[in-house]
């Protein structure tokens, strides 16, 4: 899904910069309610590991491949605002080491994969999530659809942007179909490796994952209920120190 | 699994795979790229600025050996990655124990009283 140079002209490149460098903005504030000394290294590593998920790439099928974007994953594991940061790290990096992704495209990947790609990712995730019930075995599940979702999403945002700024004379409607019918595939292998990589942490380390901290709490607060039940304090008001606060989503 | 553990852990599957394991992954164009060839744009892109990095392309200049090339440029990337997010985060990060923090929540240990952190 890296965007090379030359792809979008300049007026639609310089549009999705300007986009990306106000997400990343807000990504910077937001990010700080994410972060503390417990999160922290596992943000960084959550990032280390979208980079190396992204030089996988798998075989879909007539010749092409496709690979982890990351943004669900990184979503769920670490927090939306954070895993803004995390991918668009990742993409900074292969820009400027690796070739890979254009630097005039590095706003346009931005947008994609950071900020689309995380966003749909996520707010798929927080209403799957929504739906099934509040235990940890719903959070890979709900993280695979969001997966599959914010590749699709992606997908189609980069075809829209061809439409508007496409500089080879291509029917943006050939670009759209062709690009969501690949990417459907690619979406199903996005929320394989995230339903496994989810699913494996939260066995491990529930507490790490940020998707998971309203199926934690329930639990918690389940296995207080005797305790809590005191003639004093109603459940709901009671102490629970192991309870997530505030989970904005 | 102790948290210290844990994390160690993810690091090493991460290393290993952008190391070892990108070696094995499919080298055939990845979705977009498909795309803009099939439907006749990808004459369009331009090399990129970068083109001429020592880790272009994901391989590592002057490193013969194609796996050890791969490998090296795929843990240099991913060490870099660790290194500009992780010290990110490390600035942007709360000091002291969150207030929905304890050290263990994944233990529902009836004993843990908010007074007992530090």
């Amino acid at each position: 899904m890296h965007v090379p140079d030359g792809f979008l002209d300049a007026p639609t490149s310089i549009a999705t910069a300007a986009v990306a460098v106000g997400g990343v903005a807000l990504a910077l504030r937001g990010a700080r309610r994410e972060l503390d000394d417990r999160t922290a290294p596992m943000a960084g590593l959550v990032a280390t590991f979208v980079f190396a998920g992204q030089m996988m790439n798998f075989p879909v099928a007539a010749g092409t491949s496709g690979h982890l974007l990351g943004g669900a994953l990184a979503a769920v594991l670490a927090g939306p605002w954070t895993a803004v940061l995390c991918v668009t790290t990742v993409l900074i990096v292969q820009a400027l080491f690796m070739a890979d992704g254009g630097i005039t495209a590095l706003g346009t990947n931005v947008d994609l994969m950071a900020i689309v790609g995380v966003g749909v990712g996520w707010l798929v995730f927080v209403a799957v999530r929504r739906v099934l019930p509040t235990r940890l075995g719903s959070v890979a599940p709900a993280a695979a659809v969001g997966a599959f979702l914010s590749v699709l999403a992606a997908a189609t945002l980069f075809s829209a942007l061809f439409a508007l700024g496409g500089t080879a004379p291509v029917s943006p409607d050939r670009v759209l179909v062709a690009m969501l019918s690949w990417h459907t595939v690619i979406g199903l292998g996005e929320a394989a490796i995230t339903a496994l990589v989810v699913g494996s942490v939260v066995a491990v380390r529930p507490d790490l994952v940020h998707g998971a901290r309203p199926a934690l709490k329930a639990r918690t607060l389940e296995v207080r209920r005797p305790v809590t039940a005191a003639p004093t304090a109603p459940a709901s008001s009671a102490p629970a120190p192991t309870a997530p606060a505030g989970d904005a989503a | 699994m102790s948290r210290r553990g844990f994390l160690l852990a993810f690091l090493l599957v991460s290393l290993v795979i952008a190391g070892v394991g990108s070696y094995y992954a499919s080298s055939h164009p990845d979705g977009l790229e498909f795309v803009a060839e099939r439907t006749g744009f990808l004459d369009s892109a331009d090399d990129s600025p970068a083109a001429a990095s020592p880790l272009a392309d994901y391989q590592t200049k002057g490193v013969e050996d194609e796996r050890v090339s791969g490998g090296l440029a795929g843990v240099i990337g991913a060490a870099a990655t660790l290194l500009v997010a992780g010290g990110l985060f490390r600035v942007l990060r709360r000091r002291g124990p969150a207030e929905d923090d304890d050290t263990e929540p994944a233990e529902p240990a009836g004993a843990r009283v908010p007074q007992a952190r530090s």
